[in-house]
């Protein structure tokens, strides 16, 4: 009786110090990727961010930030940022939501296969997919000679150069990002249920809106979330079909350094922006559960 | 016999009638018919991919017939989409709606038939407290055990008193124990239910257990429907006579009408037809006598060489060479088992099979 318990308490201190080893080692295995983020990211983010707080003379001041809360130039951009931001995560859901519903009916391989359709746009460099699109929206591209020669309609439609044309791409480079988290919910939604309400009495409608939708929700959060974050800090696209006319805050940072070199204002917008984006992340986290759903 | 026993009330009987369905090449329904009767319960039994999964869910409505009439109580319900049905189905991986507490899930019937929500409540807890779930209304689905889940999905199934309740494998994701425990419950609750139950296993044993008939199932046809008795103790073919309980199968040849094994005629009470192919004689362990009284004249002596002594717990397996090359097996049951009456390997024994038991099958079914 006594040696047993002699023997436990031996045992318990030796899987202890076996346990913390165990946690050390693996701290010093992730110490090199967790160093490297410190100095490629963070670092840079704290300098750039440390800009804002200076004026152009050099000395400490909120000068930068009371500026872009108050001149109706950055509020503009604002303004245009979260529209473009709001309608192309509303595009992409609309477009995307049945698209995703529609794959993860089909038979894995089929679907699969039609994923690639997904894909291989994602795997795409954005520049080159933006003048693809320049090319079909222009005054004399494709979509406007097509249109006119079949008659419906006279001019050739502004679709290029402005926000039309800025939504129009950035549908298209965003939507990847609401079909993969989506599609990988919906997937995961066993069929039974659906069939179990039907036979329960729901009609296939009323099935769809009390189980599956519910159940495909987190998927289209952790998406919407992710199109919405990445829309506000895009860049190429709008810059490239907005024609100049459609100014983000990507587009404002850029040309407050390159035209007006004024890195502290510069430095006040980026870190609105990221803050902007860290709050949303925070509270999808804290609604929904973002962690879990990529964490399985 | 339960079917008959019951008050006449609001189960409905099922008749189906013709139903092929097929997969390309293959017949998973080949001009199926089979009639249940009001509060009976059926169980459909076969191997996988013998049709009998297709069956229920062509009576559930989620696979729909090339031909042929499905009738439940005289009407007829291949047009009729799975929710207007009005069964209840209990599926194997259980279907909860994980999303919802105990009581969501049990009460969703009744929510998609609007009753009033004091009235959803009382039938919820009946239900609950009727699969032995009083009180745990609130619990998440992801905080119940297999067996536990089983029962919410019982009574979910059953909440909005379905005159016919189809049940897919309900119990085969439970381990031994909780299974042979929940057959005897849900026996107990279709005793106490007034619904028609369809159930699908491919457990023989289970069948056994459960159901007032069985009709098992093979290749989408229906090799033998009976109760469980007459199955096991006078089954049709020898597909029927292999699949269900334990048996040890030998070739008998047919000559003036008596079937002799190794040039032995064999005296049986079954009776077989004259059609041509083989048959053979399906002897179970159990049934074969030590030592037997040979002044009965009705029985059938298998005298052979002890080849194997088996213990197994509760009993003996003792494997057996008669004629030249063939095995037979004997059960000796435990109370017997350690005392002189189990034979030792190399000795010579004496057995006999009575003709009562004696069983003699077609290879093909009639």
């Amino acid at each position: 009786m006594n040696m047993t318990a002699i023997g436990e308490g031996a045992n318990r201190a030796i899987l202890a110090r076996l346990q913390s080893r165990e946690r050390q080692f693996f701290l010093k295995l992730a110490a090199p990727a967790i160093l490297g983020i410190m100095i490629v990211v963070f670092l840079p983010i704290l300098w750039l961010s440390s800009l804002s707080l200076f004026d152009a003379a050099g000395d400490w001041s909120t000068a930068n930030y009371a500026r872009v809360f108050q001149s109706p130039l950055y509020q503009k951009t604002f303004h245009v940022t979260f529209i473009i931001s709001i309608s192309v995560t509303a595009f992409c859901v609309l477009l995307g939501y049945p698209l995703c519903y529609w794959l993860s009916r089909l038979s894995p391989r089929t679907s699969g296969i039609l994923m690639v359709f997904v894909l291989v746009p994602f795997w795409t460099a954005v520049l080159v997919r933006t003048y693809a699109w320049l090319v079909l929206l222009q005054r004399n591209g494709i979509i406007n000679q097509g249109l006119v020669a079949s008659g419906i309609i006279d001019e050739p439609l502004q679709l290029a150069h402005n926000l039309t044309g800025s939504i129009i791409g950035m549908v298209h480079v965003m939507l990847p990002f609401l079909v993969l988290p989506l599609y990988a919910t919906m997937r995961a939604i066993d069929g039974d249920l659906v069939r179990a309400a039907i036979g329960l009495g729901s009609s296939p409608r009323e099935a769809f809106w009390r189980i599956f939708f519910p159940m495909s929700l987190p998927g289209l959060f952790a998406g919407v979330i992710l199109v919405f974050v990445l829309s506000l800090g895009f860049y190429v696209t709008p810059a490239l079909l907005g024609g100049g006319r459609v100014q983000m805050l990507a587009q404002r940072i850029e040309s407050t350094i390159t035209i007006y070199a004024n890195w502290g204002a510069a430095s006040a917008l980026g870190v609105i922006l990221l803050v902007m984006a860290l709050v949303l992340i925070w509270a999808a986290n804290r609604v929904f559960g973002l962690d879990k759903l990529f964490v399985r | 016999m339960t079917a008959e026993g019951k008050t006449a009330g609001q189960s409905l009987p099922i008749s189906v009638r013709n139903v092929v369905k097929a997969y390309g090449p293959l017949r998973a329904l080949d001009d199926m018919s089979i009639d249940v009767r009001a509060g009976e319960f059926m169980t459909l039994l076969g191997p996988s991919g013998s049709g009998k999964t297709t069956l229920l869910m062509a009576l559930a409505g989620f696979v729909s017939p090339e031909s042929g009439s499905i009738r439940f109580g005289g009407q007829e319900m291949v047009t009729v989409p799975p929710h207007k049905r009005g069964v209840g189905m209990v599926f194997q991986s259980y279907a909860l709606f994980p999303f919802m507490s105990v009581e969501e899930n049990v009460a969703y019937p009744l929510k998609i038939r609007r009753v009033s929500a004091a009235d959803q409540k009382a039938r919820v807890e009946a239900a609950l407290e009727l699969v032995q779930l009083g009180g745990y209304g609130g619990r998440r689905v992801h905080q119940l055990s297999g067996g536990q889940m089983q029962r919410v999905a019982l009574a979910r199934a059953m909440v909005f008193e379905p005159r016919i309740i189809l049940m897919d494998e309900p119990l085969s994701a439970l381990d031994k124990k909780l299974r042979e425990q929940m057959q005897i419950e849900l026996k107990a609750l279709h005793r106490k239910l007034d619904a028609t139950i369809v159930y699908v296993t491919h457990d023989q044993r289970e069948a056994l257990t459960m159901s007032d008939r069985i009709a098992v199932i093979n290749q989408g046809r229906i090799a033998q429907l009976d109760t469980p008795e007459a199955l096991y103790r006078r089954p049709k073919s020898l597909f029927v006579a292999d699949f269900i309980g334990e048996s040890v199968v030998l070739p008998v040849v047919l000559h003036d009408g008596a079937a002799t094994l190794n040039g032995c005629k064999l005296k049986t009470t079954s009776s077989f037809g004259s059609a041509e192919g083989p048959y053979h004689l399906v002897i179970r362990p159990e049934l074969l006598e030590l030592s037997p009284d040979s002044s009965d004249g009705l029985m059938n002596d298998l005298s052979g060489e002890v080849r194997e002594v088996i213990y197994q717990g509760d009993s003996a397996l003792v494997l057996v060479r008669v004629g030249v090359d063939q095995e037979i097996s004997l059960r000796v049951p435990a109370s017997r088992a350690g005392s002189a009456s189990i034979p030792d390997i190399a000795q010579r024994i004496s057995l006999g099979l009575h003709a009562e038991d004696t069983i003699i099958v077609p290879e093909t079914a009639l």
